[in-house]
């Protein structure tokens, strides 16, 4: 069992958990994953490290309430456990010798975008990062990376309520556009990705990708994490999760996401009419 | 050791010659097809005491049993049958765990016909003795038992030597179990959340209950092997690390074969293409036959098509019928023939209503929506034997035809994992990445042994289980030349 240490809301749908693991907290990097299962009749899911203390045993990670799994999640705290948690797992993100680059997180995506930032600026890289939201409410982690020695941080809102009202495209493009970067890197939803790929590779920077397929296992096993990637399959978990972007079958990874949204919709309706406790 | 010279001591004269009965070899009784095939319930019930009985006393006892070299880990087979016919069944349970902790898993999933039975005497007159079935009556017998009267082998005095096992798989629990008799402190690491390896993600609950694995893994740990789940190899720890900040003397790999192989035919990655490891670790593992109960879910194709003539071939198409596919096909581009799959699971696969579509190469798997329609597949006919022995498949017509189907299972074996030994450069791979070891099991790394499907590639689980004692025996020679 791994007890939850830490858990905190973040904004209305998106919850922060921190879980004792010394073993994992050791070796975790920048970009890579753990995989957690609730409980007995849990699902095994995949979360990429938001944050972890070697010294301290911890490990952090920021999801969003979407489906059944983490419905259950967000109701779990402190002095509560978890029976499984694995990894750390993946290959960590590459941050060695980039140069100027621009890192650009969106949705809960931006809470894998802040240890990448941080790892990046320890290699001495000069960093931009672009954070996208719907709204000011759903912006996550502004303070800690106010807190890095980053160049900038660009904040963008569908809505404007918080920076500027634009999608994280947006910067990255002038970015590009006028030298500013040699680099960058996009995680978030696999429709941000995509979009934040076809601009770079319009303008010529390379853009490496983190990508979020579905997994069983997380340890190469299984297969269900398969992507095309320069017209070959990789696995996601051991190959991955990041990869150049100028390379991935965005249309694939999106269909792949889909597989299991009706059992997901029955899984959660069945759940709600259970648990009348948290409405 | 006895002073008196067992050899030359006659037997005594009050003991009865054993006069093998001549009746026909005992059927195991199975659940009927029609009924099985709609749920997980496993297919065969096992012997009565009285089939077992009347099933060992057709065992000749021969003066020199071939049947037990036959066996890859040389169970004592005479011996455990002649104390059956004795009755003293506790006492054959000895026998068999002397040679194999896991009786019930192995007398269920080892292809006795190709290994003991094939050697048995009476096979050349016919029908050899059941000898995998009594094994697993036998097994199954000393499970049922209270845990104090169960036989949970003795172990050694302790060495002050500490071993770690990577995998909870066939190999690493044969190997564990030995080195507990060595008297080494072994601990097992488990990536997964359960143990048993492929005994737990990979073979259906309907051909080997989970409950059973469970229970000889469970003494195992009466025997004080601690196991470790949660806990990869190569990501939450390295071997060198165990070695050094973990204090362990030697380090036993066996970690499995773990990745599924595809085609690389166009249109594999639409959904509803699995890998049979992926859709049986679904189900098996995550129990998707449960879902919503279980939260993890299978796609639960009507017309279901698996690419493959292996045992995992069968229980993926067994797999699919239990979920409720209308029509599930096998599809092999050989003939039965040279199928690798054990008879009795053919037979099993047959009955339960999978289809057979032979020389059968596909080509390409066709969609719509990101969604499998179907495949176009290559008519085929057999050539000249290939390196395998088999008679090489040949496409005689080219993307002759097409099946219907909604899913496709790829069960076309796996390959090696390379998050061992990638973190791991001083470990000697062969060209397609499994471990290079010596007889005993011995890798390129002082201290590193590895054995079972890690070293040879897709196999038995009995051979991987061999693979682990015959490791552990080098291992335990390897710690004492280490102590000095």
């Amino acid at each position: 069992m791994f007890p939850i240490v830490h858990a905190r809301q973040l904004s209305d749908a998106v919850f922060e958990m921190g879980v004792h693991a010394p073993a994992i907290a050791r070796k975790a990097q920048a970009g890579q994953f753990l995989m957690l299962r609730i409980d007995e009749d849990g699902e095994r899911i995949p979360l990429t490290f938001s944050d972890w203390s070697a010294d301290e045993g911890w490990i952090r990670f920021i999801f969003m309430r979407v489906g059944k799994t983490t419905h259950q999640l967000s109701h779990l705290g402190v002095g509560d456990s978890l029976a499984d948690v694995v990894g750390p797992l993946g290959v960590p993100t590459h941050v060695e010798g980039l140069g100027r680059v621009a890192v650009v997180g969106g949705g809960v995506g931006t809470a894998v975008a802040y240890p990448v930032a941080r790892a990046m600026v320890a290699a001495g890289n000069e960093v931009t990062v672009i954070v996208g939201a719907r709204n000011a409410d759903l912006l996550i982690l502004e303070d800690e990376f106010r807190a890095l020695p980053i160049k900038e941080l660009i904040i963008c809102t569908d809505d404007g309520s918080a920076g500027r009202k634009d999608l994280v495209t947006a910067p990255l493009k002038e970015l590009c556009e006028s030298g500013a970067i040699d680099h960058s890197m996009a995680i978030g939803p696999a429709i941000m990705m995509k979009f934040c790929v076809a601009t770079t590779k319009e303008l010529g920077v390379p853009c490496v990708v983190s990508l979020n397929p579905i997994m069983v296992d997380g340890t190469g096993m299984c297969g269900a994490c398969r992507c095309s990637v320069g017209g070959e399959t990789k696995f996601g978990c051991v190959d991955g999760p990041d990869f150049d972007g100028h390379q991935v079958d965005f249309e694939e990874l999106m269909s792949r996401q889909r597989v299991y949204n009706d059992d997901e919709r029955l899984a959660d309706a069945e759940y709600h009419k259970e648990c009348s406790c948290h409405s | 050791m006895s002073l008196v010279d067992d050899t030359a001591t006659p037997a005594p004269a009050e003991k009865p010659r054993h006069r093998p009965a001549r009746i026909p070899r005992t059927p195991m009784p199975e659940r009927d097809a029609a009924v099985r095939a709609k749920d997980f319930e496993e297919v065969t019930l096992g012997y009565t005491e009285e089939m077992a009985r009347a099933e060992a006393s057709r065992c000749l006892q021969c003066k020199n049993p071939t049947c037990i070299e036959g066996c890859p880990v040389n169970i004592d087979i005479k011996s455990f049958i002649g104390k059956m016919i004795g009755g003293d069944y506790h006492a054959a349970v000895a026998v068999l765990k002397e040679k194999n902790a896991l009786p019930a898993v192995c007398g269920r999933v080892c292809p006795q016909e190709e290994q003991c039975e094939s050697r048995c005497v009476l096979a050349k007159k016919g029908e050899s003795v059941a000898i995998g079935r009594l094994e697993r009556w036998l097994g199954d017998f000393d499970l049922a038992c209270e845990l104090e009267h169960r036989c949970v082998p003795e172990v050694g005095e302790d060495s002050g030597k500490r071993v770690a096992v990577v995998g909870s798989g066939p190999a690493g629990l044969a190997c564990a179990g030995e080195l507990r008799r060595f008297g080494h402190s072994v601990t097992i690491f488990e990536s997964l959340h359960a143990t048993g390896g492929v005994l737990t993600y990979g073979i259906p609950e309907f051909r080997l209950p989970k409950h059973i694995v469970q229970a000889e893994v469970g003494l195992l740990e009466e025997m004080g092997v601690e196991i470790r789940c949660d806990v990869v190899i190569g990501a939450t720890y390295t071997i060198d690390e165990l070695m050094t900040e973990e204090g362990f003397d030697a380090v036993f790999v066996g970690n499995g074969a773990g990745l599924p192989m595809f085609l690389g035919i166009p249109g594999e990655n639409l959904n509803g293409v699995y890998s049979a490891n992926e859709f049986l670790t679904r189900v098996n593992l995550m129990r998707a036959y449960e879902f919503p109960k279980a939260d993890t879910p299978v796609w639960r194709g009507r017309k279901v098509a698996v690419v493959g003539g292996g045992n995992v071939a069968m229980d993926a198409a067994r797999t699919a019928k239990r979920l409720g596919a209308e029509e599930v096909f096998l599809v092999y581009r050989r003939t039965e023939e040279e199928m690798p799959a054990r008879k009795e699971e053919v037979h099993h696969a047959r009955e339960e209503g999978v289809e057979f579509k032979m020389l059968c190469s596909p080509v390409e798997v066709t969609g719509k929506d990101g969604w499998v329609t179907g495949i176009v597949a290559n008519t085929m006919e057999l050539g000249e034997p290939d390196a395998s022995g088999r008679r090489a498949p040949v496409c005689v017509m080219g993307a002759d035809f097409t099946i219907d189907c909604d899913t496709v299972i790829m069960a076309l074996g796996t390959r090696a994992n390379p998050l061992l030994p990638k973190t791991t450069p001083d470990l000697e791979l062969s060209k397609r990445g499994y471990i290079v070891t010596d007889e005993d099991g011995a890798t390129s790394k002082p201290g590193v042994y590895a054995g079972g499907d890690i070293v040879t590639g897709s196999a038995t689980v009995i051979l991987a289980m061999g693979a682990g004692k015959r490791a552990a025996r080098a291992m335990d020679e390897w710690l004492k030349g280490a102590a000095r």
